[in-house]
């Protein structure tokens, strides 16, 4: 086999591990208010906006205060984009001449990428003016993000602080986010984004006379083709930076002009894990004690690559039903291998996987390829990633509170087994924090499970399937694992610009994404007022590679426990349908 | 209020900052050092733009390089004004009859083919894929040099020149620009 996919794996890693850590230092300067690196080109910028909001730079808040301001921006996030979609076709940039947005879309749009999700059930070029992708829908792009960013730095500081009442502020920690991490690196990124062929346009679209004239389905002469320009390269840098993941066009990173290259292919998978693997070291950092973020880091990576290998390896097995009809689907290094169905030629089904794997363990959503197509096994991988909660390093800021939520699980299990007082770094773990960990976990998957059943009983969820067997219902429990983990990546085919989807998906965006933020901040609000204690005889260190473990395997046995069921009805039964296929005899006349 | 002046003047401030001095900084950089990327990587022919190096063109004459199967929008495949994959899963019938016809378009364009490459008769990502690998490219070779009456070792020569490695070797996967080859090979009549 060719063996290119796993070295590409293997430096992408290499990567993260040499770029997360200097970053996510950075990161920790700047929400400590400490000097950095690019404190001289845009200190200026956070004072005058700290000035113009009325901010000192040493505000605090308590907890309540923090939510309370986390939940007014988002809301008026949210009503703002409502209203731009609804009022594009009278505001500017509109070249195309597009309509505002339908009701239920604009709903679903607005919560989407708010909640950092960037659920798409519309089609980007065809329903998006310019103004509206790049003054609505690239600023969430940034803002949820930095909100991510804000509310981990708070529950961050419920581990650092020791008998304290606040938890910093929530505008300064966005200001200082956007400013001097967000936009310095997504300008940087868009313009090598640019240099390989992503477009950065204001004009509409450009017109070429096709090399071959031909006719259209409906038989009328066709000699020109449009092609699509618009502010591409600034909205795709932060859409992977941001864990975002809405893209331009709707295609996403599968576009040529939203991913060109093989090299922009590197860069933009390389940006989707990068602030999230950041974050683990800011918290380390934060909490003046670097093994504990390092140690976070590991149990992330350690998912990611038990997902990434099995991933890779089932989009490039073979189908025994091509080669049947003598099409090479593998076997030389000429010929592309495995499942190359929505796939591009320039990608191949190696950097597809890793791609998928990586899109999905951060919630980032976008793809360079499509997850419908993708063979079961190869398409259980990233929905399952997702409905581990998105804590593989997660969405930026909220991978990482997610993943400190299952360290004091883990902490409270192995206390519970050997009967050790459960603490995380000095702080005690009581029942309140318990209980606020068993709602953010429990939460999500509800809303995935009972939204999903939900769907599949009801002639209005049911409808918008568009393949048959186990695979339909694999296209739904992935729109709502998809939805309430605020991932936003979709088995594609699923009709989802429907009233009915819309609204529901909208609803589990909104649960996914605050139903976990205020159960965290309540937990950190708690911690805060604790003292740290000295580590005892008594004491489970968790810095070790025996915790690492621990927290891993407490991943992923909530995760099974909690999705083996349906994932058995889904993808585990169309592989399986599949396997059935390949062993009956062509001529039985059973195969198709 | 306390939330409601930080709310809206960090909103407002933060919007303009990243809604329009942010893309309109990028767009100026970008047309300063990558201007011809920023607008599409246009090829111009004769005066006048004839593709983006890109997307793909809806090929369709023996005579031509066909490109990889594209879900057809509203002008038909390639409408660049449209994107996205079939969106079949491997579980359904249709995704194999559609692997099947494909193939057979192929091979009553040309009885001699005998194995097909997947990546001609699989829909691609975008359906404006402009790349194939080089054996989509050189399985149509035998066709296209019959067409237009030309040596084969003068086709298969050309395809070599287009042929793209891996970046470094590692990234990506060996591809022909079809775009490219076909203008190449308008070219060489």
């Amino acid at each position: 086999m060719d063996p290119h996919g796993w070295w590409v794996l293997g430096i992408q890693i290499i990567l993260l591990v040499i770029l997360a850590p200097p970053i996510g230092m950075h990161l920790a300067r700047v929400l400590e208010g400490r000097p950095h690196v690019l404190s001289p080109v845009t200190g200026g910028l956070e004072r005058l906006l700290l000035r113009a909001a009325g901010i000192a730079a040493d505000e605090e808040m308590s907890w309540m205060a923090y939510a309370g301001a986390f939940l007014s921006f988002s809301l008026v996030s949210v009503l703002v984009l409502y209203a731009m979609q609804r009022l594009q076709a009278i505001l500017p940039l509109d070249l195309a001449g597009l309509p505002g947005v339908p009701a239920h879309l604009a709903f679903n749009t607005a919560v989407s990428f708010v909640t950092n999700t960037n659920w798409q059930s519309y089609s980007g070029e065809q329903t998006m003016s310019i103004f509206t992708q790049c003054a609505g829908l690239a600023v969430q792009n940034f803002l949820s993000a930095a909100s991510g960013i804000a509310v981990a730095a708070a529950v961050i500081r419920g581990f650092a602080r020791r008998s304290a009442g606040t938890l910093g502020s929530f505008w300064v920690d966005l200001a200082r986010s956007t400013v001097h991490l967000l936009l310095p690196l997504a300008v940087v990124l868009a313009i090598a984004l640019v240099s390989q062929g992503v477009v950065q346009s204001f004009r509409g679209e450009a017109r070429v006379r096709l090399i071959e004239a031909g006719h259209t389905a409906q038989g009328a002469p066709r000699g020109e083709q449009r092609i699509p320009l618009g502010p591409v390269a600034s909205q795709i840098a932060i859409k992977q930076l941001g864990t975002n993941g809405g893209g331009y066009f709707n295609a996403n990173s599968a576009h040529p002009l939203e991913n060109p290259t093989p090299l922009a292919n590197a860069l933009e998978t390389l940006a989707i894990l990068l602030l999230p693997a950041a974050m683990c070291f800011t918290f380390g950092e934060m909490v003046r004690d670097r093994r504990q973020g390092a140690a976070i880091f590991a149990a992330m990576l350690l998912l990611l690559i038990a997902a990434a290998i099995p991933c890779i390896l089932a989009e490039q097995s073979r189908d025994p039903r091509l080669a049947a009809m003598h099409v090479a689907d593998g076997g030389s290094l000429q010929h592309p291998t495995g499942n190359m169905e929505g796939k591009e030629a320039r990608f191949g089904t190696a950097e597809t996987a890793i791609w998928a794997v990586w899109t999905s363990a951060a919630s980032n959503g976008s793809v360079n390829g499509m997850l419908d197509s993708f063979t079961p096994l190869g398409g259980l991988v990233p929905m399952v990633l997702i409905q581990l909660g998105e804590v593989v390093f997660g969405g930026v800021g909220s991978g990482l509170y997610g993943m400190l939520i299952f360290a004091l699980v883990a902490v409270f299990m192995a206390g519970l087994m050997v009967g050790r007082t459960p603490e995380y770094l000095g702080k005690k773990i009581e029942a309140f924090e318990i209980k606020m960990a068993a709602l953010v976990i429990l939460l999500p998957s509800v809303a995935v499970q009972v939204g999903a059943a939900f769907a599949v009983m009801s002639p209005a969820g049911s409808s918008s399937i568009s393949n048959p067997g186990p695979h339909g219902f694999s296209q739904v429990l992935y729109a709502f694992s998809s939805a309430a983990n605020n991932n936003g990546s979709a088995f594609a085919g699923l009709n989802a610009a429907t009233p009915f989807y819309d609204i529901a998906l909208g609803l589990a965006m909104l649960a996914g994404r605050f139903w976990v933020a205020i159960p965290a901040l309540a937990l950190a609000g708690a911690l805060v007022k604790r003292p740290r204690l000295e580590a005892g005889a008594g004491t489970l260190p968790t810095h070790t590679p025996l915790f690492v473990a621990l927290l891993a395997a407490i991943v992923v046995i909530v995760g099974a426990l909690t999705f083996f069921p349906a994932l058995a009805l889904g993808p585990i039964a169309e592989h399986l349908q599949l396997l059935s296929l390949a062993i009956t005899p062509l001529a039985a006349g059973g195969v198709r | 209020m306390r939330v409601l002046r930080p709310t809206l003047t960090l909103f407002v401030a933060l919007s303009i900052l990243t809604g329009a001095v942010y893309p309109a900084l990028v767009t100026g950089l970008a047309h300063l050092l990558f201007p011809a990327q920023a607008e599409g990587s246009l090829i111009m022919k004769d005066g006048h733009a004839v593709a983006s190096r890109w997307i793909g063109q809806p090929f369709a004459s023996p005579r031509m390089f066909w490109g990889r199967p594209s879900t057809p929008g509203g002008d038909g495949p390639d409408d660049a004004m449209t994107s996205g994959g079939s969106n079949l899963a491997r579980s359904n019938p249709a995704w194999i009859d559609s692997v099947r016809a494909r193939a057979g378009r192929l091979r009553a364009a040309d009885s001699t083919l005998d194995s097909v490459p997947s990546d001609l008769v699989t829909a691609s990502g975008s359906a404006l894929d402009p790349d194939l690998s080089p054996a989509g490219v050189y399985a149509q070779s035998p066709r296209v040099a019959r067409a237009r009456g030309l040596a084969r070792a003068a086709v298969d020569s050309l395809i070599a020149q287009h042929v793209q490695g891996r970046f470094l070797g590692l990234f990506g996967e060996p591809v022909v620009n079809v775009v490219e080859l076909n203008l190449a090979l308008e070219g060489m009549r």
